[in-house]
């Protein structure tokens, strides 16, 4: 009885026995984010978590790097058409196209020994170019239309068309030939028979600092370093990504040493790190990067009340944008005057930008006929009162409570805002996409950088019942000068004339105002105090890129 | 017997497909499809792109003809593959099942040793101090929302006290990994515990007051009997028939799984599956996992009615003639 009694006593001691304080050390480092990849395959279904984990395990040929400069990671040198290593051509067709040719790293290896070749480039273009492999986005092998083999290591692609971005291939995601090949004998079913999925933790599926050692679906994945890395070795003996959905509990899981960091890129909401990083500066250093999520407003250009372009400089000008990111976002989020984050070289700063001004507002409204006041609502000669519906997607508090200022500041100049906000799955699956909002459609858009805004702002990108509602311009904005420029930027390889080109898309964009920008939505990267090496890009490409640089000083 | 057990099982079959065919028609009824949200995920899908997809994944057609094609294949066995794990369907709900019942199981089970004796204490002394601090005890766990519960708690034992994990589920292995499984069960199971025993409870309570005014009762106090004997000899087996009821419909949601519980203690379970199927439009998943929460909710019930014959002997399955 005393025995049991003491066992009984040991195994609750032993229960509540304190959890160590992680607290990063070069052992371990336990990341937090907020998603759990679907599936670890880098080419079929985006996805941010596993964007960010395959970033530590495997290398793109190219990416952008923190100053957003094409750079080469799995590659030795970027090709360019100086340079001799890119060299345009025409197609069998006779079109304009391009070869450029690309070396792999000497010393790039799988992780189970076998080099990285250009087996696995030709392999990864059969997977990618086959309609049935289940490859989401197939655009760049589509162009592809030939590859020659230089060597083991070398080879030259053959694109059928000739862009400024000719040299990036940044989602061209190596396969392992070695192991992925015997899967894809069936193309049809291959998206379900792939390694990825069926045998994750095999090592020859990566090749980066890092090789995926345990996964815990829906909770963790546990990372070890790659003995067969060709760069600088990486810091931590083990990493451990941790997907926490909830993030209140992500935040929890930080103060209480569950986790040691919170990433930037799937990680609190800005209210969330705003307050954080006040209550905990002194253990935790938190960064701000504002980037290419561009949060806006679509006006609805076939409202007959809103295709007047001085009722949209109004809605501008009636609204305090400078004071609503200061305010509410402690002036984290810079506001937007354009689509292009000013990061971007092509960034156009002379672009016309509308202060706020209540009265130039005014006289905008009443210039167009609007000056008819009725219990404060503006009417014109006609009665029609000046009203618009306004939607976005519920749940979302930020958007919500920068809707309800936006629709108090629009009352003050006679503007009547009616809020209709609906689930995000409605309001992107129907809504925008078949053009049901009325008036005003508030969201976000990811880009890239210098990223052609052709499917937002070609007329030919109207989603329509003819084209079965195909395309992204929800604002039906048609300018005959802005088709014409979005039609020859792509193939611009000069960059003077390009950048000539950019300063004159931002400049109809700001005028003609078929879309009312925001701001442009930071990411917060919760750090311990003596971790090093993290830098935010503020795009799309992770900052676990360059997980090798991350060290930690106590 | 038999003959109660094949008409359940024939109510059952047709309450399933019933089911099933709802569950599709209800998704199929959403707006957008799996590939509108693979496109919000990467904008540069092109218009082709998404029609190759469609096609690709059997979407284009009608959705009559698509759930005819999915439940042809189910009768043969073949539930097909999860659209967003890319793997067949059971693959990945049994690690997710398993996560649950220990999640569930534990504190269904907990609720009901704490809830039982609970509601037998404030039966037998009614209107008294122990049943009021009872009730106050019982109405707190109702009445506090689960999230804030488990936030509470998060806060108090993993933030201040620095003593159980504030959520996920262990990376060891082996014994050290037991332990460590153990110690992140602690609070979730706590969470969901206190916010069960509230109804359990309550329902005890109402049952044995009801029982303990019976006339039996009150034939077995004068004999002598003691207030224990009275309870656990004749009382309880009658109170109790009631509570199975409630009970038993709690068994499917055992697997179903805690949403919201299981989200903020980063919990892989079966709530978090079923949500991310839903929210995902895959369809064979999330076809699958309700299913499979009906037919054990069905199960709950087959069960209860069993044991109601055993708690009550004059209820018998046999038909009589009125």
């Amino acid at each position: 009885m005393h025995l049991i009694k003491r066992l009984l006593f040991l195994s609750f001691a032993l229960l509540l026995m304190p959890v160590p304080a992680l607290g990063a050390s070069k052992e371990k480092l336990v990341i937090g984010i907020t998603q759990f990849p679907s599936t670890f395959h880098p080419n079929i279904d985006a996805m941010a978590a596993k964007s960010y984990i395959h970033a530590m395990v495997a290398r793109p040929f190219t990416t952008h790097d923190k100053n957003w400069n094409l750079v080469c990671l799995l590659c030795t040198q970027l090709p360019t058409i100086e340079n001799g290593m890119a060299k345009p051509e025409k197609t069998p067709e006779g079109k304009d196209g391009i070869a450029v040719t690309y070396a792999i790293h000497p010393k790039a290896t799988w992780g189970d020994g076998v080099p990285v070749s250009t087996k696995d480039v030709l392999f990864t273009w059969r997977v990618g170019r086959h309609e049935k492999s289940g490859i989401g986005n197939i655009e760049l092998y589509r162009s592809l239309y030939k590859i020659d083999v230089l060597s083991d290591k070398s080879f030259t692609l053959h694109f059928d068309k000739l862009t400024f971005d000719y040299n990036g291939i940044n989602d061209f995601n190596l396969l392992p030939a070695h192991i992925d090949e015997a899967n894809f004998s069936d193309p049809e079913t291959y998206k379900n028979k792939t390694a990825y999925d069926t045998d994750p933790l095999n090592k020859g599926l990566f090749f980066g600092p890092y090789l995926i050692t345990d996964i815990a679906s829906g909770s963790h994945v546990i990372l070890k370093p790659n003995p067969t890395w060709y760069g600088p070795p990486p810091k931590f003996d083990q990493i451990v990504v941790r997907a926490i959905g909830n993030t209140a509990a992500l935040e929890a899981n930080l103060l209480s040493g569950g986790i040691d960091m919170i990433a930037g890129e799937l990680g609190l909401t800005i209210d969330q790190a705003i307050s954080f990083e006040k209550r905990h500066r002194d253990k935790y250093n938190v960064i701000f990067k504002p980037g290419l999520i561009y949060e806006h407003i679509d006006l609805n250009l076939e409202n007959p009340l809103l295709a007047d372009v001085r009722v949209r400089r109004a809605l501008v000008h009636a609204i305090d944008r400078e004071t609503i990111s200061e305010r509410l976002f402690d002036g984290r989020q810079p506001v937007a005057h354009t689509s292009v984050n000013p990061l971007d070289w092509v960034f156009a700063d002379d672009v016309p930008k509308y202060e706020f001004s209540p009265d130039k507002a005014n006289a905008l409204l009443d210039e167009a006929g609007w000056n008819t006041r009725k219990r404060g609502i503006r009417h014109n000669a006609q009665g029609e009162k000046l009203t618009f519906e306004i939607m976005t997607t519920a749940g979302n508090r930020t958007r919500e409570l920068v809707q309800q200022i936006l629709q108090s500041q629009w009352k003050s100049v006679g503007i009547e805002i009616t809020i209709k906000n609906e689930p995000a799955r409605v309001f992107f699956g129907q809504t925008m996409t078949e053009r049901r909002y009325s008036g005003l459609g508030m969201y976000a858009w990811m880009s890239s950088p210098e990223n052609v805004p052709r499917t937002t702002l070609h007329s030919n990108h109207i989603p329509t019942t003819a084209n079965n509602f195909t395309g992204q311009n929800y604002t039906a904005f048609k300018n005959a000068e802005m088709d014409a420029l979005l039609e020859r930027i792509e193939t611009e390889l000069d960059k003077t004339k390009r950048l000539e080109m950019w300063r004159r898309i931002q400049h109809i964009y700001a005028e003609e105002l078929p879309v009312i920008p925001l701001y442009f939505r930071a990411s917060a990267f919760v750090l311990p105090k003596g971790l090093t090496g993290v830098e935010p890009t503020g795009h799309q490409y992770s900052t676990t890129l360059w997980i090798e640089n991350w060290d930690y000083q106590k | 017997m038999i003959q109660f057990v094949l008409s359940r099982l024939a109510q059952s079959t047709v309450v399933l497909l019933i089911m099933s065919f709802t569950i599709y028609g209800l998704m199929g009824l959403m707006p957008g499809d799996p590939i509108d949200l693979m496109i919000t995920s990467d904008p540069k899908i092109t218009t082709e792109d998404a029609a190759r997809l469609r096609e690709l994944y059997g979407l284009n057609a009608p959705l009559t003809d698509r759930y005819w094609h999915w439940l042809t294949n189910a009768l043969k066995g073949d539930f097909g593959f999860s659209r967003m794990f890319s793997r067949p369907v059971f693959d990945v709900i049994w690690p997710a099942l398993g996560n649950t019942l220990q999640l569930l199981g534990l504190s269904f089970l907990l609720a009901l040793v704490i809830a039982i004796p609970l509601g037998i204490i404030a039966a037998v002394k009614p209107y008294s101090k122990l049943d009021y601090a009872i009730n106050l005890f019982v109405f707190a766990g109702i009445s506090v929302p689960p999230f804030w519960l488990a936030l509470l708690l998060i806060t108090l034992f993993s933030v201040i006290f620095g003593i159980l994990p504030a959520g996920g589920t262990a990376e060891a292995a082996g014994v050290a990994g037991v332990w460590e499984s153990a110690k992140y069960l602690i609070l979730p199971v706590a969470s969901l515990t206190i916010a069960s025993i509230g109804g359990h409870t309550r329902y005890m309570r109402a049952s044995m007051i009801e029982t303990l005014g019976n006339d039996f009762i009150r034939t077995a106090r004068a004999k002598g009997l003691s207030w224990y004997q009275v309870i656990t000899g004749h009382a309880l087996r009658n109170a109790l028939i009631p509570v199975v009821t409630v009970v038993a419909l709690d068994f499917g949601y055992l697997f179903s799984g805690a949403l919201v519980t299981e989200t903020i203690f980063a919990y892989p379970g079966m709530g978090k599956l079923i949500f991310d199927a839903i929210m995902g439009n895959d369809y064979n998943l999330a076809l699958i996992t309700l299913l499979l929460a009906t037919a054990l909710t069905l199960f709950g019930n087959f069960a209860a009615d069993i044991a109601y014959t055993w708690l009550d002997p004059r209820l018998s399955f046999r038909k009589t003639r009125r």
